[in-house]
């Protein structure tokens, strides 16, 4: 049966990964081929690099970091930030992307979602939303979650999915940071509307916060987290076999 | 040298690395004598079967994979790649394939278990049925290897290799002779994807 997947994410400032700390036979932690690798040889099902980068130079480093490390990891790679055109798209699968995520560029161009699906299929396209509790609704915030759109964040789910989005990302505004767990009833909500695969990310602290987020939602598909990877806090390689004695399908070779 | 076959369906630079990778030289091409003077081809894919089996045969790719198929070189089939090995796919009406493997290709949507997620993506198991089928040859029963897709080789039982528990069986690799056909990415299944482009690379 299909596993869970545990998936890091990478944020990349002119070709360096922002955050990182000292693990064992790594001698830059700051350099996403070698994380991405070090990654990959831990066990993540996948990894997402996420451009944080605001100049054309910092993009050109990007896209010379992706391909570099396309062609020494060969697990998904999903790429983020920034996206908000076919062209954009089309950067990133030619530098070896399997799936690119559309966030801010989706609410600005929601078109791009059914474009990108008819031209790349909808597996290449992932609808990744940032969401937070306003008034006991949940609301899509843009711009790195500082601008409330005033989108209902489960509509807009909906309609991404209804436009071909193959995957989604939620993030909870709400739990990132905190290191409390999952923002369950979040991804409860969103979990009845769509039928594709749920990716939780925000609020991952300790191993049994994705024990809990894979027993009480057994439609999420995959945990995304980055500071707890990163700074070493929770080991992939660890996680995957504590989720795997608990009965949770793992990838474990 | 192994040709990847570029008839503009699908990105193919993991493909090219992960061959590079394992030392094996390889060339992306649409060019029927490179095509012919290969002694391997993979045929990739991704996207709709009726769009990807409408540029084979503009191109006339289709009649050149036949040939060189049955001139006995050996062919690779990932992904949709491999359902244009089936005689015909049901992907939204019904395409002519290639022929290359007995059997026809039908929507996982009501053949697996209800309320599991279509397109199956992600790491399932090989259980390979074949232990003989040479691709195997350093893959172990079990190995994970990535799965996108949302249709699969059905009546093909003479052929598979492999197939995987997706709410029932579906089929996973199918072998005929010198054809071979992976319904998952190599390309992307780490290590153990790894071990099965080795072992075609060294047919």
């Amino acid at each position: 049966m299909i596993t869970k997947r545990i998936i890091p994410c990478l944020d990349v400032r002119n070709g360096r990964v922002v955050k990182g700390t000292n693990f064992t036979g790594l001698s830059d932690v700051n350099d996403p081929v070698e994380l991405a690798a070090f990654y990959s040889d831990s066990g993540a099902d996948e990894l997402v690099f996420y451009d944080i980068t605001a100049s054309n130079e910092g993009r050109k480093l990007f896209t010379d970091v992706l391909q570099r490390a396309a062609s020494n990891v060969f697990i998904p790679l999903t790429v983020g930030g920034g996206i908000s055109t076919l062209n954009d798209f089309d950067r990133v699968l030619k530098c070896g992307a399997d799936k690119v995520s559309v966030n801010s560029g989706a609410i600005e161009h929601p078109d791009i979602i059914e474009n990108a699906a008819k031209l790349y299929g909808s597996q290449c396209v992932v609808l990744s939303v940032d969401a937070k509790r306003v008034d006991g609704r949940f609301m899509v915030f843009s711009k790195g979650g500082r601008v409330n759109t005033g989108l209902d964040a489960i509509e807009w789910i909906k309609q991404g999915y209804n436009s071909g989005a193959g995957e989604i990302v939620l993030n909870s505004i709400d739990t990132d940071g905190v290191k409390n767990g999952f923002d369950l009833e979040m991804l409860k909500a969103v979990c009845e509307v769509v039928s594709i695969p749920v990716i939780a990310s925000g609020g991952a602290g300790k191993m049994q916060d994705f024990l809990d987020l894979f027993k009480t939602l057994p439609k999420v598909d995959a945990g995304l987290a980055a500071s707890v990877f990163h700074f070493g806090e929770i080991k992939i390689d660890s996680l995957k076999r504590y989720l795997s004695e608990n009965g949770v399908n793992m990838r474990i070779d | 040298m192994i040709a990847i076959i570029d008839y503009g369906v699908g990105n193919l630079f993991s493909l090219r690395a992960s061959l590079e990778k394992i030392g094996a030289e390889a060339v992306v091409t649409s060019d029927p004598s490179v095509i012919k003077s290969s002694d391997k081809l993979i045929l990739p894919g991704v996207g709709a079967f009726e769009d990807a089996s409408k540029k084979l045969t503009a191109t006339k790719l289709d009649i050149l994979i036949k040939e060189q198929a049955a001139g006995g070189k050996p062919l690779l089939g990932i992904c949709l790649g491999m359902q244009l090995l089936f005689e015909r796919s049901y992907e939204f009406g019904c395409h002519e394939g290639l022929g290359l493997i007995k059997g026809e290709v039908k929507p996982l949507e009501g053949y697996i278990q209800s309320g599991l997620k279509i397109p199956q993506i992600g790491w399932n198991a090989l259980n390979i049925v074949r232990p003989d089928c040479e691709i195997f040859k350093y893959s172990r029963q079990g190995d994970f290897v990535y799965f996108v897709h949302s249709f699969f080789g059905s009546e093909c039982d003479e052929s598979v290799a492999a197939d995987t528990e997706y709410g029932g069986r579906v089929t996973a690799a199918v072998w005929n002779k010198n054809v071979y056909g992976c319904q998952f990415h190599p390309e992307k299944s780490g290590e153990k994807g790894l071990c099965i482009l080795k072992a075609f690379a060294e047919l």
